[in-house]
């Protein structure tokens, strides 16, 4: 039995993209580094993603967005977030995202941004170094 | 956020302070027992049932359809789902959500996905607290999904008042091969997929199957108690449709049928015993198992102990007696 305390770790794809192979890739990245991962699936609403962050208590949400919806999911997100008072999860998002549009989502909380051709053992240390808890 | 605190707000409903008090408990067995000691006067009150199957049946998808109409009778269902974690390195992928998309309100419909942590037998460590937990935050049905299941991933069976199987059409093999462990444990057999050709076949293949196990029936009657639910209940099978929900009604007459027959035989009152008494044995096992490796790590007459082994004028067995005597437990 191991009650060793284990990095839960959410995966997300918000919006209407429909490009997953990068979510997946990631999501057994980090399960191969040891972390217990959820994947949600295709599709989800900001509502989806919070719900599913309250229910499963994840110390790190990564979220995937190709479609350049970005700017406008993101910020709903993190506020959605605040409302529900969870303040100490790592939220990162990933994917196709520009550079111009950084300054824009760190202001906001979030972190990684990190895009295709990323080596997997960069996002992995990224997560286990930025945890909040 | 300390944990009397999250107690306190998990009794007024709070699904945070829920979802917290389950990390804790999954990630530390002593705080486990304190948070169940806080909260188990208000568990109790939730029905419990145990959804298993092989890996593809459906189970999620089931579950999904299920919820939805208990929902729509006012029920507060929580659902927990457990997904094996990787031998090797310790990870899990918990993807069970994925077939759980129906527009849940978070008022009604508490989902959490779990890792086995290499428990064998489907469930987790921590499942059997979790369900704790749901219920005194005031779920009416708990819904416990196990690993895909092989031939005796049967534990669902201590926890769960109702044992539904999932079958596919089709898949010839798997009666074979579960025909040993969960085939004794099911109260209702679901064909799911029903609209793939070959159900009326595999319900066929069932019912000749309970016919065969007949014979277990007959030896179980005469003795051990704790098979009594087994015993005097003939499990029924339905055909059913996840994704239309065709035999909806019928399946939840089943299961309320099977619930009446709980009550109404005492059987529910002479297995919640034998629940309890599982459980304790297993927090036993766990807290002797820490005892003893905490001994075996700190004491140096182990190391003596050992070296006779070695030279063979001790043997293991011995060995063991004597480690029972350092405990003072022999």
């Amino acid at each position: 039995m191991n009650d060793k305390k284990k990095i839960k770790v959410l995966v997300c794809k918000p919006g209407l993209d429909g490009h997953d192979r990068g979510a997946k890739v990631l999501a057994r990245a980090l399960r191969d580094a040891g972390m217990e991962v959820i994947y949600t699936g295709l599709h989800q609403t900001p509502d989806d993603i919070v719900n599913t962050v309250i229910q499963e208590d994840p110390d790190a949400v990564m979220l995937s967005i190709l479609s350049g919806a970005h700017n406008a999911l993101c910020p709903v997100i993190m506020e959605k977030l605040k409302e529900n008072g969870i303040d100490d999860v790592l939220v990162s998002v990933g994917g196709i995202i520009p550079d111009e549009d950084i300054p824009f989502l760190e202001k906001h909380g979030l972190k990684g941004f990190y895009g295709p051709g990323t080596e997997l053992k960069t996002i992995v240390d990224f997560v286990k170094n930025n945890l909040k808890r | 956020m300390d944990y009397s605190d999250l107690i306190h707000n998990l009794l007024e409903g709070n699904t945070r302070a829920a979802a917290r008090l389950i990390t804790l408990i999954e990630n530390d067995i002593d705080i486990a027992e304190k948070i169940i000691h806080a909260i188990y006067k208000e568990t109790g009150n939730a029905y419990i049932l145990g959804i298993t199957g092989a890996p593809g049946s459906g189970k999620s998808t089931f579950i999904s359809t299920l919820t939805k109409t208990l929902v729509s009778q006012g029920k507060k269902i929580g659902i927990i789902c457990v997904d094996p974690t990787s031998p090797l390195t310790g990870g899990a992928l918990l993807g069970d959500r994925i077939r759980m998309k129906e527009n849940f309100s978070l008022k009604n419909v508490f989902i959490r996905s779990m890792a086995n942590r290499g428990q064998l037998g489907g469930l987790s460590r921590a499942t059997e607290d979790t369900i704790k937990i749901l219920d005194a935050y005031g779920c009416d049905v708990i819904i416990v999904e196990t690993v895909g299941v092989g031939q005796s991933e049967v534990d669902i069976f201590k926890s769960a008042h109702t044992v539904i199987v999932l079958m596919v059409p089709g898949m010839g093999d798997d009666i074979q091969a579960i025909k040993a462990g969960i085939m004794e444990i099911t109260d209702i057999f679901v064909v799911n997929k029903m609209d793939l050709p070959g159900a009326d076949k595999k319900v066929a293949d069932i019912t000749q199957m309970l016919e065969m196990n007949m014979n277990f029936k007959y030896k179980s009657e005469k003795g051990a108690q704790e098979y009594a639910k087994i015993a005097q209940w003939t499990p029924e099978i339905v055909k059913f449709n996840s994704k239309t929900g065709e035999n909806l009604n019928k399946l939840l007459g089943i299961i309320e049928k099977h619930k009446k027959f709980l009550e109404d035989t005492g059987i529910n009152a002479s297995y919640q015993i034998n629940r309890i008494k599982n459980e304790t044995f297993q927090i036993l096992k766990h807290k002797l198992t820490r005892k003893v490796q905490q001994l075996l790590s700190s004491n140096s007459t182990i190391e003596e102990y050992l070296k006779l082994v070695m030279d063979k004028s001790l043997d293991p067995y011995s060995m063991a007696n004597l480690i029972i005597k350092l405990l003072g437990m022999d």
